[in-house]
């Protein structure tokens, strides 16, 4: 019934013609773009079928996996039929909501639980779940040939993101050194940029900040313009990922990190320099004077959807909520545009720090084997790219998708700005944080003295130097310094 | 039609013999206990061990550390500060609340009958679902409170976001949720209260702020100590309310044993602390019940004694 198309989508996909050709094509023969996208990605599951790899050697064998409700969760499942159809295994999952996924992953994985073969998880989550010997080192799937298919090309997938996922599991030891075990591999991350309402800043003839005074200024004069509405959304709750977003990406633009690292390995509070004080009073300040009124209640959730109701003017935070927040059913859709994002005028490029949603193996599966094929197959190019293209997998980890003319001309088309912010700060986007095990302790605590900063309690210097003083007292106590 | 029951074999009937009965009657007890005392004995180990998910090589027995660094452990304080003072303030609240209530509704008529039964609504809500209503209700941009606060001059009044009223706004949660559970007891207790005290009171023309302080009041101390021994230990373990709107801030306003122990484990994964902080806060419970416990005794037998 469909043999000219899926010709025609098997040409495309064998390089034998072009996507010009594939669209001219497809459309003569009535097809909807969205249909030619699912030829190719059928088309592309058989050519995967066919490249030498036996795809069929866990046949029968069923996984399980534990996933978190998220658009790229869509994507997986969206695709999952044309993995079973490959590979000849069944997969079976639970989602949950992101408020209760990782108490789950920690119950399950703390109990040694073999019911769930792999998970989706942040990387940070990987410096606790790593070193408690929970999840296992994919490297030594990734490097054998006889368990990854030839076409997997894991060197496609973007440097600072796939180190990110990286560690030697020594205190301090950084991301994707040489040593590093591979805890985890990408599904798609997320860049700290500026997205900001272009109907407001247009109306109010505002100009798009371009480093940390500038956005200060920009967000009073924004809170001003709006009546209403507030300046700039940014995370506030009693959490380490207030810390992560805008702040650390902005923070560690001015060269600054969270701790040092000595030469004999031991670590030291690092966020009461000079700079760091200048840095923090003037975030605060910008959070006091423009910020929401609730701020210390604001999770991404809060942030996101704010700027996509038009109630900030713009925020300093994850690119994808921007890119979810511009979609329909928001008050905001197609207003909302985005921009790279550098806090230090004296800086080269932005630096954003990432956040990441990857997949990891449990220790405790029993099929692990198995599990790598998915897990090949989901972080591979083949599933990134339908996933880009068919489904909201933004920021797809790998550069070949970035590459790709279809997905760049998909973003152009709806949201301004999001190629060209990506371009900018992918060179300098990774995780920024010093990996350790008392990662979410101190982070949180670094959040918690941010509140207290700008409820006025403490003065931004003593509350720096105070934090520093507990940071190290509890580096100490776990061995750490 | 054929009687099947005839040709059917006769029912065997289990017999436990009268020396094993009373162990066979106590074992869903039994098996209770064992459920609740198995994880006691395994938080116990826990609590004096230097226990770290996410660094199990330093894993071992500090046998008490744990429970001697909260004494300059100056978040401790802070906890234990925090979850004293909100027990304090909800619980007093919800009784003085409850009681007045219960007064109003205490005669038996269709309308306080059917306002008791209204008034139970809040208590059917999941304490975590009523914390996000009233986050929704204290919002800033759209809130129907903050509205009504801006009407009496409170123009820029930031509730559960600002740490000067953060603990005014779960207490008022709190106080919403539980005041019907105190409420129900106290209205239950007055309704089951002798009548001829009263009506001697009422020949006698004594005074009705007399008999509520002479009469009502001491006969319904048993029904007061209940309710405040059930809502005493569970505000002291409070959680849902707490994480729901603030995880504990801003800053460490409301970080109460239970939000303390729930991040320990679960974000920092250090079993150790967050097992020792959950044994200080049965310690506290232990103690609390025992002095209500005694208390409620005590009267008991005074009021049998008197009767």
């Amino acid at each position: 019934m469909y043999d000219k198309e899926k010709q025609l989508a098997e040409d495309f996909v064998a390089k034998k013609i072009g996507r010009r050709d594939l669209i001219k094509g497809m459309s003569a023969l009535g097809v909807t773009t969205a249909l030619a996208s699912t030829l190719v990605n059928a088309a592309a599951t058989r050519a995967l079928a066919q490249n030498g790899f036996n795809w069929r050697a866990h046949e029968g064998t069923t996984i399980k996996l534990l996933l978190n409700q998220h658009p790229y969760t869509d994507a997986m499942i969206a695709n999952l039929e044309n993995f079973k159809a490959l590979t000849g295994m069944d997969v079976q999952y639970d989602v949950f909501p992101e408020d209760v996924y990782f108490d789950k992953v920690t119950a399950a994985l703390s109990s040694r639980s073999s019911e769930y073969d792999a998970f989706m998880s942040g990387a940070y989550m990987t410096w606790t779940y790593g070193p408690a010997g929970w999840i296992d080192d994919l490297n030594e799937y990734i490097m054998d040939p006889s368990k990854t298919n030839p076409d997997y090309n894991w060197e496609d997938v973007l440097e600072g993101v796939r180190k990110s996922c990286a560690w030697n599991g020594r205190p301090g030891g950084a991301l994707g050194s040489d040593d590093a075990m591979q805890w985890c591999i990408p599904l798609a991350y997320e860049q700290n940029n500026l997205t900001y309402n272009k109907r407001v800043f247009d109306a109010n003839g505002l100009s798009v900040p371009t480093d940390l005074d500038s956005l200060v200024d920009t967000a009073a004069a924004a809170k001003t313009a709006m009546g209403d509405g507030y300046g700039i959304g940014v995370r506030g709750s009693r959490s380490w990922a207030t810390i992560h977003p805008g702040f650390l990406s902005g923070y560690s633009n001015f060269g600054q990190s969270d701790l040092t690292v000595a030469g004999d390995g031991t670590l030291s509070a690092a966020m009461n320099t000079d700079v760091s004080r200048n840095f923090h009073s003037k975030w605060v300040e910008m959070i006091q004077n423009s910020g929401a009124p609730d701020w210390s209640t604001h999770t991404w959730y809060q942030v996101g959807t704010d700027v996509g109701a038009g109630k900030s003017a713009m925020m300093f935070d994850a690119d994808i909520l921007g890119y979810f927040m511009n979609g329909a059913g928001n008050a905001e859709a197609g207003n909302l545009a985005f921009s790279a994002f550098k806090a230090n005028p004296d800086a080269a490029a932005p630096t954003p720090n990432i956040w990441i949603w990857a997949m990891a193996m449990s220790s405790f599966s029993t099929k692990k084997d198995a599990t790598w094929y998915f897990l090949q197959w989901v972080t591979g190019p083949e599933h990134q790219l339908f996933g880009a293209q068919d489904m909201d997998l933004v920021n797809p980890a790998r550069s070949s998708v970035w590459a790709d003319e279809m997905f760049r001309n998909k973003l152009s088309a709806s949201y301004s700005g999001y190629v060209d912010m990506h371009d900018v700060s992918a060179p300098g986007a990774s995780i920024k944080f010093t990996a350790q095990p008392l990662f979410f302790d101190l982070t949180t605590e670094w959040a918690a003295m941010l509140q207290r900063m700008v409820a006025g309690e403490v003065p931004v210097d003593e509350g720096l130097d105070m934090l520093a003083e507990s940071v190290n007292s509890q580096l100490a106590e776990a061995g750490l310094r | 039609m054929s009687d099947t029951s005839f040709n059917a074999p006769p029912r065997r009937r289990f017999k436990v013999s009268r020396k094993f009965l009373p162990y066979v009657l106590s074992l869903p007890a039994l098996l209770t206990c064992i459920g609740i005392l198995i994880p006691f004995f395994t938080a116990v180990w826990y609590s004096l061990q230097r226990y770290r998910l996410s660094q199990p090589w330093n894993r071992g027995f500090n046998w008490g550390e744990n429970y001697l660094n909260f004494m300059t452990d100056d978040a401790f304080w802070n906890t234990l500060q925090v979850s004293l003072t909100y027990a304090f303030f909800a619980v007093t609240a919800q009784l003085l609340l409850g009681l007045g209530i219960a007064l109003l509704l205490q005669k038996r008529t269709m309308f306080n009958n059917f306002v008791s039964i209204m008034l139970l609504m809040p208590l059917m809500t999941a304490p975590a679902l009523a914390a996000l209503m009233w986050k929704l209700m204290t919002n800033p941009g759209f809130g129907i409170l903050s509205y009504l606060a801006s009407l009496i001059g409170l123009e820029d009044f930031r509730w559960a976001s600002d740490p000067q009223t953060a603990m005014l706004t779960v207490v008022i949660v709190d106080v919403w949720v539980y005041t019907p559970f105190i409420m129900i007891l106290l209205l239950a207790g007055l309704r089951s209260l002798p009548k001829q005290p009263f009506e001697a009171a009422a020949l006698d023309g004594v005074p009705r702020l007399f008999v509520f302080w002479r009469i009502t009041l001491p006969m319904l101390t048993p029904f007061l100590l209940t309710a405040t021994l059930f809502r005493v230990i569970e505000s002291i373990q409070q959680f849902d309310i707490i994480y729901a709107m603030t995880q504990g801030g801003p800053g460490n306003t409301l970080t109460v044993f239970q939000v303390e122990a729930y991040l320990n484990f679960f974000q920092s994964t250090n079993v150790g602390r967050s097992a020792a902080l959950l044994m200080i806060l049965w310690a506290i419970t232990y103690v609390l019940s025992n002095i209500f416990i005694k208390n409620w005794l005590r009267l008991r037998e005074k009021q049998r004694g008197e009767a």
